[in-house]
């Protein structure tokens, strides 16, 4: 995906950021809590979030954190189609979508 | 300690030792046992995802009676001829030698909630801290008279277990000849896969506009209009199978005999093939151990947990549990199931709270035709005040119509769940 690609400069710094998001949030999942919601995702895309070979859903390891919850966003108010991420994003809180981007933004692709 | 004491009382109580080398009981260190029962969905998730949650250091032993997994969804499509059983078939292997769950080939026969032991079929029980049950549904063949010797002797179906009976099923419509009738009975829900009724029902009006065109697909069913996706399917049934698949509610099974099916109120139905889907209840064993303590059918748990409300350190997934509000009973259902209660389970071995605000999502697939796929998705939020789960507002929701991009998206999903569950 050449988006991705774009932004995989950017990695280093979301990544930076991580322990500050971390800190930022008021009552912050363990993170055996915050690996067990992520884990939801895992049906889909793939456990830790690498799918199968050749798949046609997304790995969503390693992506970058701020582009993960920009793309939630994305799917939330229907700018960016889909068939079934903008109806499964909306039952994600911000704070849900943070903690999963947190979560997949730290896993190595 | 008092777990050691226990876990070495569960090898001197003789499990079979094919299956638990001595290597293997050796090596074991003095830590947590969780046993899970059932390999489906639920089961299969749950070993697994213990083994990831704690780091591989919980002993994790999987007791399942199948060789392998062969999933439920996408069998419709082995009824409609487009898929084989070998495509929904996954080995056990990758538990064991990717994630070091003990995987042993046997039925759990019984329970003992007090002693915290597993009775095995071939012999020898297992101790456990933790008790994942996984059991499935079964199919209560004595609610409709007649059903249990005519589904013993093959001549009426249920092919609601993927396997034997699903090629019995296929050979069935294959030697029915052209301008002969299906009939597809549905019971009332709750029952396993919502929307697989009608799935099926449009595998089968697929294969006969193909092969039989003359031939009828009969929905016989009790609820009083189809239980999910119900526009999706009625709007694709009037676009392609106007002539094919006719469809009866309000209709509830009482008997079958040798070529007809029976109702509380309507008059009898004949047909060549008949596909009769009884009530189904919890799997036997959660019966037998007094865990179904809903109607003596479903079984209570607590939400946040999915730990049995009638036996402590037994937590429960999947099609067996009584459902929370507008949760559907499917495999995709029953893998959220597992990964929260492996977290449950994990954590509270560890010494730590259950997360307070677990969640699931579920993601359905039904395959109209050969490639044209409807869906179904939602979130399950667990509201602490109400110890529930509940969807969230504004979320979930259907395809917009039935459409050949969400049929490449349906395959993929098989394949992705099947390796978060099994690989």
């Amino acid at each position: 995906m050449p988006i991705t690609r774009q932004l995989i400069p950017a990695l280093g710094l979301s990544l930076c950021a991580l322990s500050l998001h971390a800190t930022a949030q008021d009552k912050p999942a363990t993170p055996l809590h915050q690996r067990a919601n992520a884990a939801m995702c895992a049906n889909c895309h793939g456990t830790e979030g690498r799918t199968v070979k050749d798949s046609s859903v997304p790995s969503i390891a390693g992506l970058p954190r701020d582009y993960m919850v920009q793309q939630m966003q994305a799917f939330k108010n229907g700018t960016r189609p889909a068939t079934i991420m903008h109806q499964i994003s909306k039952g994600l809180s911000e704070e849900q979508i943070a903690s999963l981007a947190d979560y997949f933004a730290a896993l190595p692709r | 300690m008092k777990r050691r004491q226990l876990l070495q009382a569960s090898f001197a109580l003789g499990c079979a030792p094919s299956v638990l080398s001595r290597a293997w009981a050796a090596n074991l260190p003095a830590k947590a046992q969780v046993v899970v029962i059932g390999g489906g969905y639920g089961g299969a998730t749950a070993a697994k995802y213990v083994r990831l949650f704690s780091d591989h250091k919980i002993n994790v032993l999987l007791i399942e009676p199948n060789a392998q997994f062969i999933s439920c969804p996408m069998s419709n499509l082995v009824i409609g001829g487009s898929k084989s059983l070998a495509d929904l078939t996954t080995s056990y292997d990758a538990l064991s030698s990717k994630h070091g769950v003990t995987v042993v080939r046997d039925k759990a026969t019984a329970i003992d909630p007090q002693k915290k032991t597993v009775t095995l079929q071939n012999g020898g029980s297992i101790s456990y801290d933790k008790l994942v049950l996984s059991p499935g549904v079964d199919m209560v063949f004595d609610s409709i008279e007649g059903l249990q010797a005519a589904n013993a002797s093959g001549q009426v179906l249920q092919a609601w277990k993927a396997g034997p009976e699903t090629l019995a099923l296929r050979k069935q419509l294959e030697a029915m000849p052209d301008g002969g009738v299906y009939a597809l009975t549905v019971p009332e829900a709750p029952y396993r896969c919502p929307p697989g009724p009608y799935e099926r029902a449009s595998q089968v009006a697929h294969y006969f506009k193909q092969a039989k065109p003359k031939s009828k697909v009969l929905i016989l069913d009790a609820n009083p209009d189809v239980t999910s996706k119900a526009g999706l399917f009625k709007k694709f049934w009037s676009d392609n199978y106007k002539d094919i698949i006719e469809y009866r509610p309000n209709h509830k099974v009482t008997a079958v005999d040798n070529h007809s099916i029976r109702f509380d109120v309507q008059e009898p139905v004949r047909a060549d093939v008949m596909n009769v889907l009884p009530a189904m209840r919890a799997g036997a064993i959660a019966m037998q151990t007094g865990l179904a303590t809903a109607n003596n059918r479903w079984c209570g748990i607590h939400y946040q947990t999915f730990e049995s409300v009638a036996a402590k350190d037994i937590h429960i997934l999947g099609d067996a549990i009584l459902a929370a509000p507008a949760m559907p009973k499917s495999g995709h259902m029953a893998n959220s199931h597992a990964k929260v209660a492996a977290a449950a389970i994990v954590a509270q071995l560890s010494g730590l709270e259950a997360n307070a605000t677990p969640y699931l999502t579920n993601t359905c697939y039904s395959y109209v035709s050969d490639k044209m796929v409807v869906h179904v998705a939602s979130v399950h939020q667990y509201l602490a005040e109400e110890k529930t789960y509940k969807t969230v507002p504004g979320s979930g929701g259907l395809s917009s119509e039935a459409n050949t991009l969400e049929g490449t998206y349906a395959w993929n999903w098989a394949q992705n769940i099947w390796a978060d569950s099994l690989g």
